[in-house]
This record gives structure tokens, C-alpha cells and sequence, in this order.
């Protein structure tokens, strides 16, 4: 008997003229996910992708690959069958046993797209269930909430049973959006923030300030492993690693200490700029959440946005803390990002910050020194490091 | 590199790994084989033993263990669980390395009463201290001979004394982990640990002195009495034994270290001694106030200098060790450790100097008001 996963889209099933374009860049990210799972063979119809193990292979792990990647509405692993339904009664129904057997209330749904095929739907439906109910007398129907849903689609190709259909992550396909730069500060914040926006189809790829000896290598070995995880959500992940030290230095020296965090911040966004620039990023994506430090009051996100030359995006600048840590922990992100290891974002903070800066002053006291030189050579020192999906190491 | 941390471990000195090479290539029976193989094994155990004896001039047992951790492990939970008929109460102190501090808080679930002592309320007479409150139901009292944050020594055998006239069937615990082959160790139980003494990770024993029990932590083959079970790891009991051999007996090297060390730092501004004056010399813990430890230890490692920040095993964890010794927080904040080993030299500690100088220079820029005033009230 032949088994395969059917792949259902979510969100792209909807688009118009372009829906093609969607679906070549999730077939592409489903090829590479699976890449080390077996052989298959791809086809796609009637807005279903067809992934078909080609020799041994464990579909369970399969499907565990396909639930994180972005893009997808629902998984089914199905059995394939003639288009005969003596073929699909007689070998379909031992099929479900291992989904029917403890369950208590099921039906089954019908779909014909092949026009073609003798049987009605609702035929198909009575006969398919009433032989499920000869061979597991235990079970009885219920059409309103059953415990187990058996789907039998006759498609073009074949003739497909199931039982199990999964939810899939939802979302667009990751590169389907364009390119952001996730400012990571190891926190909890940001992973979930690149996690959510990779959701809507963005690549993400990370940037983040070391200032040894102020912050130590454990803290940027933390903030590298986020990314490794991160891989798993959001495909390869490039990592910008910045050198800071030297700027943070000059703005300890000549700047007012309540300003620190918020003129570190703009320094941050303004090499992110730069960065972004180069490589052809669209957009920043940060981790910030209204009122939860100093440097995110209202007032300061003005300041800091005001230094950005690109859209920032803030996917959690709503949620509360509780809401973030849930998605961290879904996402295993969680117990790395509350390692206690000194960031360069604490390492100067003022004892009492400016919760209302004025963004005229601020930009008064930033101009106490001339960043730029310095903001160029921590561009020109910055190293590239890119963590691919499936954990096959770091280049 | 200069290699100033060791009392987190040491570099293994050549004798060790070489004990442990040979040993595996020429000696690798298991002491419970019946044929000569085994026989060869366990002769060799029986000398490491008797050296570690001689070592600590005490007779008795030599468990082999994993290392102190499981020493310390294996002591305090063996001892309350075999004489826990006895009595309920146990004495220990405030500055023991987790490894006995958190079997305490284990056994204070249990139903045990633990009592706490802070060297800070006698620090003159800690042992004295100690003794006071042996009470008739004490079944055990432990306590580490040099603590590792600070270098802070109890005098273990007038502990031992003290505390056999204050109840004589008292069980006394030594956490010798920092003390071995640099004081005089003396108690019922003494725990130590191979890669503090240039020796291998991985090895430890528990010294038992006779007619003390314990209960084993875990079950097995009856190996070590059935007290420790499991297949004894001969090569590096074999490197431990050429470990013990090797450390060298004369120590002033390490009082010249540490006074070159003292004078350098009196000479700073703001920085302050936190080893108390009965410390051991090759353990010297300081504060430089107004630089967080962590910012001074990683500006010392880009010169290539590895000191601690206090406890290695604490990593990035707040320790409760400057706590009772009544350090403030600045100072548990901003405080380096430094431990020699007898390769240290007196250009070393002048590297060290002038680097935490530089850094003093380099970190200590703002700030410079509020760290007077802080200054002042130690």
C-alpha cells in the first residue's frame, strides 16, 4: 500500500494571479526542510502538494518537519488507492485501525473532484462508513463532533484515505515577503519577535552588538544558539555580530548618562541602517513591548524610530510579557534567552533613564561627538555568520 | 597565559597523565577479576589509597568517587541517613560549597533541623563558634577546611577537638577540596578532589575514618565495600596517586605570592581586601570598587590573565559566600579572585597588577563620585 503526505496551503490558497509565485517558494522550503528525510516526489494540483516517499522513509518524521514551516494550512498523511471503491473499502478500512481503534464517534467526509468517478458524495460517504462500522462495531457516528474524521478524496490522480490531519503553522512561506534584520539582544523579546514576523513570510536574519570585555563570549555563544533555533522557523538564518565596545566607550565618555540607553539604542539602529543597506534588507524588526523598560515608553520609541531609515517592525508591541514567554517557550527559545549572561544593552545602564526623552535633546546630546568614524569601522568590523536549517552546522 | 584560577581546577601536571596513559595501556584489569590482571589492578588501588593516606597523616578507608561533588554527597547524605536514629540536628555553615549546601537544604525537607553558621559573627574563633552549638542530638557537624571563594581557613583539627568534647559521638565532615595537600586535614570524613592538586577530573575520594557509617547514594556490584559500588576507574585513581606524589611539600612560594599581591593592590585606590587574615596564601580575593567583577575578568583575559569572579561553579549565579563573610553588595559585586599555583611567578602577579591598574584607568571613568561614598562605609 502506498502512503503519502498532502500538504494543504493556508493563506496562499486565497491569492490571485501570483499564487504561483507563492507556491514555488513553498515547495522550495518544504524540499530543503526534508532534505535530509528520505527521497520524494513532488507534485502539486488543486492547491495540494503531494510529498511522496520514493523508498524508506519515516513519515512521522515528516510531518514533525512540515508542522513548523510557514505557509502551510493542514497536513494529511493518507493512503492511496485505484480509483476503485472496492480497492478503497477493502483496504482502506484496515488502514484506519490505528486512529479508530480508541475512539468512540467518527464520520466520514467525501470530497469528488473527479467528476468522473460512478459514486456520488454522499454515496460514498454511507458506504465507506457503514463498512468502518462492520469492521469496528464499537464506534458509532456522530456527523456534528466526531472524535475521528476519515477523509476520502477522489482526486485526478488517485483515490485518497486519512485519518489524521494535522494543523499546519499557518503563516506565509518564509522568503515570500522580502528580507528584515532582527536586532537580537539575547533577551526573550526578540527571537519571539523574528519568529512571528519569518511567520509572515519575511526572511529574518539577526544583528547583534558584542562589547567585550563588557559583555562575555557566553553571551554572544547564547544569543548564537537563538539563531540555530530560530533556523527551525525561519530557514537559514545569516548572523550580523557587531563590535561595539569602542562606541559604547565614547558614549560613556561624552554623553549625558541618562540619555545612554536611548542614544545606544539609536547608534544600534543607525548601524542596522547601514547593514540593511548593503545587504538589501526591507525593513528592522525588534523585540520591543510598550512600557515593559525605560528605553520603551512611548517617548523613546519615538527617539529611537526617528534614527531609522527603514519601516521597524514590532510584532510583540502589544502583547505582555506573559503572551511572549508562551510563544519563547513554544518556539524552545525560552531557557536559552534567561541564561544569565551580561548583554551589551545592560552594560552602561543609567541608574535613573529618561522614561520622557525629547527627541531634540537627545539629538543635542548625541551630537556632543561624532559617531560616524566609529560607526563605520564597527560596520567594517562586523562578521557574517549563516546557521542553516536543520542543524547541519554554521558556515 | 596566566593562569590565576586554580582553585577552579588545575592544569594537570605531566606525572598525572602519564600515570593515567600507562595505567590504561598496562593496567586496565578490573579489580574484581579473579585472574592476575585484576590482581595487578588492585595493587595499584591499594597504593593510591595508602598515599592518599599518608597524605592526610589519618587512618582509616579511602573511598574513590567521581569527585568531591559526589564526596560531599555521599558524607552528609550517608551520615544523616545512618545515624538519623540519633539525632536531628545538624551543624554546617554558611559558606559551604553547594555541593554540601544544597544536600543541606535537602535535608532540611527531610525533616533534619540545619543550622547555618556565618563566619562573619566570629570570625576569630569560628571553631569555637561551631562547637557551641554541638548540642547532645547533633549527629553531624560539616564544614569546609578552606573556603574557596576567599581562601578562609578553619583550623580543622581544633574544629575536631572541639567539637569531640562538646559530643564525642558528633560525626565531623571535612570539605577538604581546597585544603588538601596545603593544610592539615583532620575529621572523621574528609572529601577531596584530584584536579585541584594538578590531578585528572573525574576522581575524588572520601576519606572515612574507622568505625564511622554511612549509607551509599547508590546500589551495585559491592565494589568499595558496597559503599561506593562500581567499576573503580584504576588509571585515574593511579593519576590521582602520581598527583598526590608530585605536589610539593614546601609552600612558602605561595606567602611571597601573595604578600608581592597585597603590597601591589594596598597601592591602588579604592580596592579592598576580602580574604579574611587567616586565610590560606594561595588564595587571595579582592574588590576593585566601581568595576564590576565580570568587566574586569574579561579585560584580564584579553591580556591573556584568567582570574575568577568568585566560584566557577557559580557562573554568572550569585554566591551566598560574600554574604557570610558580611561583605556589602559592591564589593561582592566588583570582587576578583586570584589562585596561585606553584608555577606562578612574581612577574606574573606584576602583569596581573599592572593590568588591573589599566583597567582601573580604562572602566573606572564615570561614576567616580557615588564610588567614594561607597567606599566609606565598609
Amino acid at each position: 500500500m502506498r502512503e503519502l503526505v498532502m500538504v494543504k496551503y493556508g493563506e496562499i490558497a486565497l491569492k490571485g494571479l501570483n499564487k504561483g509565485t507563492f507556491e514555488d517558494i513553498l515547495v522550495k522550503n518544504i524540499k530543503r526542510r526534508l532534505r535530509y528525510c528520505g527521497k520524494f516526489q513532488y507534485m502539486r494540483k488543486q492547491s495540494t502538494i503531494y510529498i511522496e516517499p520514493v523508498g524508506e522513509c519515516d513519515l512521522g518524521e515528516v510531518i514533525e518537519k512540515l508542522k513548523v514551516i510557514f505557509g502551510i494550512g493542514a497536513i494529511q498523511r493518507c493512503a492511496v488507492f485505484e480509483k476503485d471503491f472496492e480497492q478503497i473499502k477493502s483496504q482502506g478500512v484496515p488502514y484506519l485501525e490505528n486512529a479508530l481503534k480508541n475512539a468512540k464517534t467518527f464520520k466520514v467526509d467525501a470530497k469528488r473532484s473527479d467528476k468522473s468517478f460512478p459514486m456520488k458524495t454522499p454515496d460514498i460517504q454511507m458506504e465507506l462508513g457503514g463498512a468502518i462500522l462492520e469492521a469496528y462495531p464499537h464506534l458509532s457516528v456522530d456527523v456534528h463532533e466526531p472524535e475521528v474524521t476519515v477523509m476520502c478524496e477522489i482526486r485526478d490522480k488517485g483515490a485518497y484515505v486519512s485519518a489524521e490531519r494535522i494543523i499546519g503553522a499557518g503563516g506565509m512561506p518564509v522568503g515570500s515577503s522580502g528580507k528584515a534584520l532582527l536586532l537580537l539582544s539575547g533577551g526573550i523579546d526578540s527571537p519571539v519577535a523574528g519568529y512571528m514576523m519569518a511567520k509572515r513570510g519575511l526572511i529574518v536574519d539577526g544583528i547583534h552588538f558584542v562589547s567585550p570585555p563588557y559583555t562575555s563570549e557566553r553571551a554572544l555563544m547564547k544569543v548564537e544558539t537563538l539563531c540555530e533555533k530560530l533556523t527551525s522557523y525561519c530557514g537559514d538564518v545569516r548572523f550580523y555580530c557587531v563590535p561595539f565596545t569602542e562606541i559604547q566607550e565614547a558614549l560613556r565618555d561624552n554623553c549625558p548618562e541618562e540619555y545612554f540607553t536611548i542614544i545606544m539604542r539609536r547608534l544600534m539602529v543607525k548601524i542596522a541602517n547601514i547593514i540593511a543597506q548593503r545587504n538589501e534588507y526591507g525593513a528592522l524588526v525588534t523585540g520591543e513591548s510598550v512600557g515593559q523598560v525605560a528605553s520603551q515608553t512611548l517617548k523613546a520609541i519615538q527617539c529611537t524610530d526617528a534614527a531609522a531609515e527603514f519601516p521597524v517592525f514590532r510584532p510583540v508591541i502589544g502583547m505582555d510579557k506573559k503572551e511572549i514567554i508562551e510563544i519563547a517557550r513554544k518556539i524552545d527559545t525560552f531557557e536559552t534567552s534567561t541564561l544569565p549572561y551580561e548583554d551589551c544593552c545592560t552594560v552602561f545602564t543609567p541608574k535613573h533613564p529618561k522614561t520622557r526623552p525629547v527627541l531634540d535633546e537627545i539629538i543635542k546630546a548625541e551630537n556632543l561627538f561624532d559617531f560616524a568614524p566609529l560607526i563605520e569601522k564597527a560596520v567594517e568590523g562586523t562578521t557574517v555568520k549563516l546557521f542553516r536549517t536543520e542543524g547541519n552546522g554554521e558556515q | 597565559m596566566i593562569y590565576l584560577d586554580n582553585a577552579a581546577t588545575t592544569k594537570p601536571c605531566e606525572q598525572a597523565i602519564k600515570a593515567a596513559a600507562d595505567t590504561a595501556r598496562n593496567c586496565f584489569g578490573n579489580v574484581s577479576s579473579l585472574h592476575k590482571l585484576g590482581i595487578e589492578s588492585e595493587k595499584l588501588m591499594n597504593s593510591a589509597s595508602k598515599t592518599l593516606l599518608n597524605k592526610l597523616s589519618c587512618k582509616g578507608t579511602i573511598y574513590f568517587t567521581s569527585g568531591a561533588t559526589e564526596s560531599n554527597n555521599l558524607a552528609v547524605r550517608g551520615v544523616a541517613d545512618a545515624y538519623k536514629r540519633r539525632g536531628n540536628r545538624i551543624v554546617t555553615t554558611a559558606m559551604e560549597h553547594p555541593s554540601v549546601a544544597r544536600v543541606m537544604d535537602a535535608l532540611e525537607k527531610q525533616g533534619f533541623e540545619i543550622v547555618r553558621l556565618s563566619p562573619k559573627d566570629a570570625i576569630d574563633n569560628f571553631e569555637q563558634y561551631i562547637a557551641d552549638n554541638v548540642t547532645k542530638d547533633t549527629i553531624l557537624v560539616s564544614c569546609m577546611a578552606v573556603n574557596n571563594e576567599n581562601g578562609f581557613r578553619v583550623d580543622t583539627e581544633k574544629l575536631y577537638r572541639l567539637v569531640k568534647s562538646a559530643n564525642n559521638d558528633t560525626v565531623v565532615h571535612i570539605d577538604g577540596v581546597q585544603g588538601f595537600c596545603k593544610v592539615k586535614l583532620m575529621g572523621d570524613l574528609i572529601s577531596i578532589s584530584a584536579h585541584k592538586i594538578h590531578g585528572l577530573k573525574g576522581i575524588g575520594a572520601l576519606y572515612c575514618a574507622d568505625k564511622i557509617r554511612f549509607s551509599p547514594l547508590v546500589y551495585g556490584g559491592g565494589q568499595q565495600k558496597n559503599l561506593r559500588p562500581g567499576t573503580e576507574p584504576v588509571e585515574l585513581i593511579a593519576s590521582f596517586e602520581a598527583a598526590v606524589k608530585a605536589y610539593p611539600t614546601d609552600l612558602s612560594h605561595y606567602g611571597a605570592l601573595n604578600r608581592r599581591l597585597r603590597e601591589r593592590l594596598g597601592r591602588m585606590e579604592d580596592v579592598y581586601i576580602n580574604s579574611p587574615d587567616n586565610s590560606v596564601d594561595n588564595i587571595l580575593s579582592f574588590s576593585v570598587l566601581g568595576v564590576r567583577s565580570e568587566i574586569m575578568l574579561h579585560s584580564l583575559e584579553e591580556h591573556d590573565i584568567f582570574v575568577s569572579s568568585g566560584s566557577a561553579c557559580s557562573k554568572g549565579k550569585i554566591s551566598s559566600v560574600p554574604d557570610s563573610f558580611g561583605l556589602s553588595a559592591d564589593r561582592a559585586d566588583s570582587t576578583i579572585r586570584v589562585s596561585f599555583s606553584m608555577e606562578t611567578t612574581e612577574d606574573d602577579i606584576d602583569r596581573l597588577a599592572d593590568e588591573i591598574e589599566n583597567g582601573i584607568a580604562r572602566f573606572r571613568r564615570t561614576k567616580s563620585k557615588s564610588r567614594a561614598k561607597k567606599g566609606n562605609d565598609i
